[in-house]
């Protein structure tokens, strides 16, 4: 039915949301953390629509699109972040940014 | 050929995506993510999604990236205003490779044991599956509702933006 078999894009997608969580973790530029959720939420994508293709189902495609609006505001909106961020402490670095820290 | 394909793009984007977890130049990583969601997108053709693949090139490699590479220069990132960053990368890079290998042989030993039937889905796929017209049909008939909700998403995310953006002109 298929040439490459739905499992390899499920480890695909899991050895990119891997690589996008340990970005997270370990970066410490804020701009590289916002990058890494990206890849973490692309290999969401990457599952859904792997799955609609087995299944012959179109609803995957939907909810890639939904992923899709929600990266996309989420970008927009941590970049205003970043930009006000910067503007009143001159610096990414996020172990410096710990104003919410109690 | 559609295994190469598949394999090729593959190895290429998670090159890449180690490329933007290990560069210490943003605009290096905001590339080499272009890269990955490129490759991206190519997988959704091999899917036979060619509609998200369209959209996933038009969105995030054009609008999503353009904001990435926007915001870096905007900000002017001098070398010593990173110098935070990116020590010691080559122990963290192999601490990524062991947790990688273990990922991989827990997902090895997951299929070996577990239902391989989504390889084995006799479903035939639908003559249009993937182009926009199939998914529209989706969208604006069983999703109707949530692709309204996302429009209020969308204006609560402008609206916050805007606010962000005005206190910093105070």
């Amino acid at each position: 039915m298929m040439g490459v078999p739905i499992e390899h894009y499920l480890v695909l997608s899991a050895i990119l949301f891997v690589i996008g969580a340990y970005g997270v973790i370990i970066r410490k530029n804020l701009i590289i953390v916002l990058m890494s959720l990206e890849l973490m939420l692309n290999s969401a994508n990457i599952a859904f629509v792997a799955f609609s293709r087995a299944l012959s189902d179109m609803t995957g495609h939907v909810f890639m699109i939904m992923a899709l609006t929600v990266a996309a505001v989420e970008v927009a909106v941590g970049l205003a972040l970043v930009v006000a961020i910067y503007m009143h402490k001159e610096t990414l670095d996020i172990d410096v940014l710990k104003m919410l820290k109690g | 050929m559609e295994s190469f394909i598949f394999y090729l793009f593959a190895v290429v984007s998670i090159a890449s995506a180690l490329l933007v977890v290990s560069h210490r130049n943003p605009v290096v990583s905001a590339l080499s993510l272009v890269l990955t969601l490129f490759s991206t997108a190519v997988l959704f053709i091999l899917l036979l999604a060619h509609f998200i693949a369209v959209i996933q090139v038009l969105i995030y490699a054009g609008a999503i990236m353009v904001l990435f590479i926007f915001t870096v220069m905007f900000l002017n990132l001098r070398d010593d205003a990173l110098s935070f960053d990116a020590q010691g990368m080559k122990l963290k890079l192999a601490t990524l490779f062991v947790i990688l290998i273990i990922v991989g042989y827990f997902s090895h030993l997951g299929f070996k044991k577990g239902v391989l039937l989504l390889s084995q889905n006799k479903n035939p796929i639908p003559e249009n599956f993937g182009t926009a017209e199939a998914v529209a049909e989706v969208l604006f008939r069983d999703y109707l509702l949530p692709f309204e909700l996302t429009s209020i998403l969308i204006v609560v995310a402008i609206l916050g933006v805007v606010v962000i953006a005005k206190r910093r002109l105070n």
